[in-house]
């Protein structure tokens, strides 16, 4: 992410907030603002109106602005732009926010105020915005004085985008946005108190490579961090040239090819035998990017329980050892440390232990042959899993898939064979059912021209349907492949499991007919209820080119994710689905 | 299920000790928030927090005295590191320091009692700032135990009111936390 705008742009008239703000985005090079508009953003408003640069995407409901600006942001590597007006505008984009925290997703929020002179007063649509989203952004201004407007956008930009990025948010008061001061967009601004570490410690790196290189059951696992500072090349050309395993979290799909041989799957809950098998038991573990959450190695102290090595690499120095304890901590920027890491093994005389690592891929191909991801093929009714595998086949693995939450994107990020990073988008921290569709705008809307299909779930969709409406206004010819088995799925999966088959409350009763609804809002609806029909539906939708397609699968009711690691066990107690 | 918590911590959690740490930051509304806020949201104990501006009014001290084992100490100050409102900050217990607190302390001095409250400021080097017919206010400073203790060695029924500033600290000798 690039912090741009090297020449330094004056105004020798003087502009009004508004304005200012308006200015500011255009120098940063915003080309997509999601927004809604209100009371307190009317003037900043009526500066949109009067220029072309800043194009305005508006959204039916708050919430689908911040997931949409975070979306175009995972999917383009820009900073995403949301605008929000005072009181319910920024209390319903909270969730947002909060989704793009959890995801370390790189955000600018503007959230209108009530004029200086009110705050405190309980006027009409104030709420307080700093106090309320503190928790879950990395930073966030209240703005009241007109004079340090464009020196705090140019802050909130640089915080947002630079070391572990996050959203940022800025509210700024009606009164500020009708004051008049000079305007100058500084090309950076420098903060005593911010200043992230980029390079390694050359020191740690020289240990790293040394115990990589004497590792004889060594594991690669990657994150979400390498795709959020675009390692990939760097993560692929290191397990590439050691010839080691590699796994990627949810977040991290993509950071490595899925169809590559030396690829073991994601791991974590419902990750894949071999990986989860590979983590518990490899003598060397790199981690890069990636923060061993309880999702992804289960129970720590299960995990402590076996001696490894353990090399961490991430831009932020407190999520190592925070749930495991760390060997080599390596803080500085992915990518740098990678090039670093790369070029040292290059260099480096040892030479990799060839029988170990071949006895060590013996008993890889041995879990792998579990064959862990194995369903009913036969089955008369359709299987998810055999969706989102025809849809892989459909797009050639060359689209943009996003994900709501539940048991339908855990099984696009086992099916689907992402082999470039930013191609999976997905709300992994915070798991907010609901961002599949405004992800999918976002998603297209910074990569025109791609495919891009949303596999989604009928209970996720229905939390931000209105969106619908939005992709009519736009032309976003999204394809939603919906996963339809009538039952908030993973709710209901582990109610089977660890509630006695108890279905509290887990039906989803009074559905609307999918197809119709899509047409009402001018799309295109299709309802598939057999297998054979699969895969002819999705070239149809597909080759649709310039409509949005609604794709409503019904699919088996009763179908589980596997393989599952229950919660508080370790990573290799899983359950398989031959076990039930 | 009886299952341990996937979100519990490790077992090599070490035993959870006092630590002082002092904290330069932006002397801007809302940093003090910021700062308490990550305190509640981890579950991290705060004993004590003081802040005020520094001579630098554009910064201001801050005094956290809290509790726990290495790892979540570790923690603590990489979290607070992370604040940008956050410009330095330093574990004092880590080194020789000193710290301070003072106390205002309002008790009842009548009768006969009057003259052994006098006589008991005094051995703990107090003084009195105000005197009514019936009380004393007494200004007590020292590290916490002092204070604790000149509590302890009052009748409990005879005091009536007490504030304290909660923990102070610097480093002892040519150590410094400045900008």
């Amino acid at each position: 992410m690039k912090v741009s705008g090297t020449e330094i742009s004056g105004d020798t008239r003087e502009l009004s907030g508004a304005e200012i703000v308006v200015k500011c985005l255009q120098e940063e090079g915003v080309d997509y603002v999601f927004g809604y508009p209100g009371g307190a953003v009317l003037f900043i408003y009526d500066e949109i109106f009067k220029q072309d640069k800043v194009r305005h995407v508006l959204v039916r409901h708050e919430q689908a602005a911040a997931h949409a600006a975070d979306a175009y942001s995972r999917a383009s590597q820009r900073v995403g732009v949301c605008l929000v007006t005072s009181g319910p505008g920024v209390t319903n984009a909270v969730t947002g926010i909060a989704t793009a925290y959890m995801d370390s997703v790189p955000m600018v929020i503007l959230s209108g105020q009530v004029p200086t002179h009110a705050i405190g007063q309980d006027a009409f649509q104030e709420v307080d915005a700093v106090g309320i989203t503190r928790p879950c952004v990395k930073h966030n201004f209240l703005v009241k004085d007109v004079r340090e407007l464009a020196t705090t956008i140019k802050k909130a930009f640089q915080i947002a985008a630079t070391g572990r990025p996050g959203p940022v948010l800025i509210d700024i008061p009606k009164d500020v946005t009708t004051a008049k001061c000079a305007f100058h967009y500084p090309p950076a601004v420098s903060m005593r108190s911010y200043n992230p570490v980029t390079k390694g410690h050359p020191g740690q790196i020289k240990k790293a490579v040394q115990l990589l290189i004497e590792a004889k059951r060594p594991m690669v696992y990657t994150g979400g961090g390498v795709i959020l500072s675009d390692a990939a090349d760097q993560v692929t050309k290191l397990v590439k040239s050691l010839g080691y395993p590699c796994t990627n979290t949810l977040m991290g799909l993509g950071g490595f090819p899925a169809t590559d041989r030396q690829f073991l799957g994601m791991l974590g809950m419902h990750g894949t035998y071999e990986a989860n098998m590979a983590m518990q038991h490899c003598d060397v573990l790199l981690a890069v990017g990636a923060r061993f959450d309880d999702r992804v190695i289960g129970n720590p102290t299960h995990f402590g329980q076996v001696a490894r090595k353990i090399i961490h690499i991430d831009v932020d120095p407190s999520s190592i050892s925070k749930r495991v304890r760390v060997d080599v901590p390596i803080v500085g920027h992915v990518p740098d440390v990678l090039d670093e890491l790369n070029k040292q093994l290059e260099a480096q005389t040892g030479r990799v232990d060839r029988k170990a690592l071949e006895a060590w891929w013996a008993q890889i191909e041995l879990w792998r042959g579990r064959d862990c991801l194995k369903y009913d093929r036969a089955s008369p009714i359709i299987k998810p899993q055999f969706v989102v595998e025809k849809l892989y086949e459909v797009t050639k693995g060359d689209a943009f898939i996003t994900s709501d939450v539940g048991q339908h994107q855990m099984w696009a990020a086992q099916f689907y064979k992402f082999d470039k990073p930013r191609r999976w988008i997905n709300s992994g921290g915070l798991g907010t059912m609901g961002v599949g569709l405004p992800y999918a705008m976002g998603t297209q809307l910074a990569n025109p021209g791609a495919t891009v299909a949303c596999v989604t779930g009928e209970a996720s969709f229905i939390m931000c349907i209105q969106e619908l409406s939005t992709c009519k206004q736009y032309r976003l010819p999204l394809k939603i492949v919906l996963l339809n088995n009538r039952y908030m799925g993973m709710v209901r999966q582990w109610q089977q499991f660890f509630h006695g088959n108890r279905y509290s409350e887990s039906y989803m009763d009074a559905l609307p007919d999918f197809v119709k609804l899509a047409e009402s809002f001018g799309h295109v609806g299709m309802r598939i209820e057999k297998p054979g029909d699969v895969e002819g539906a999705l070239r149809e939708a597909f080759a649709r080119k310039n409509d949005l397609v609604f794709l409503d699968f019904l699919t088996d009711q009763s179908e589980n994710v596997f393989p599952m690691v229950p919660g508080g066990k370790g990573l290799s107690e899983m359950i398989l689905s031959e076990e039930l | 299920m009886n299952a341990p918590s996937p979100y519990a911590l490790p077992v090599y959690e070490t035993k959870a000790m006092r630590h002082i740490i002092s904290i330069l930051l932006e002397n801007e509304s809302g940093a003090l928030s910021r700062v308490a806020g990550l305190f509640s949201a981890r579950g991290y104990n705060i004993e004590s927090l003081t802040v005020a501006p520094t001579e630098d009014p554009s910064l201001s001290r801050m005094t956290i005295v809290t509790t726990g084992s290495d790892d979540v100490i570790e923690q603590i100050t990489k979290q607070l590191n992370k604040l940008i409102d956050v410009v330095k900050l330093v574990d004092l217990s880590e080194a020789p320091h000193i710290e301070r607190e003072l106390m205002l302390i309002k008790v009842r001095a009548a009768g006969k009692e009057r003259e052994e409250m006098k006589r008991m400021a005094e051995i703990f080097r107090g003084r009195i700032l105000d005197v009514t017919d019936g009380t004393y206010t007494i200004e007590l400073t020292g590290n916490g135990e002092k204070l604790d203790a000149f509590i302890e060695a009052l009748d409990k029924s005879a005091i009536l009111e007490t504030v304290r500033t909660g923990a102070s600290g610097i480093a002892r000798g040519e150590r410094v936390l400045r900008v």
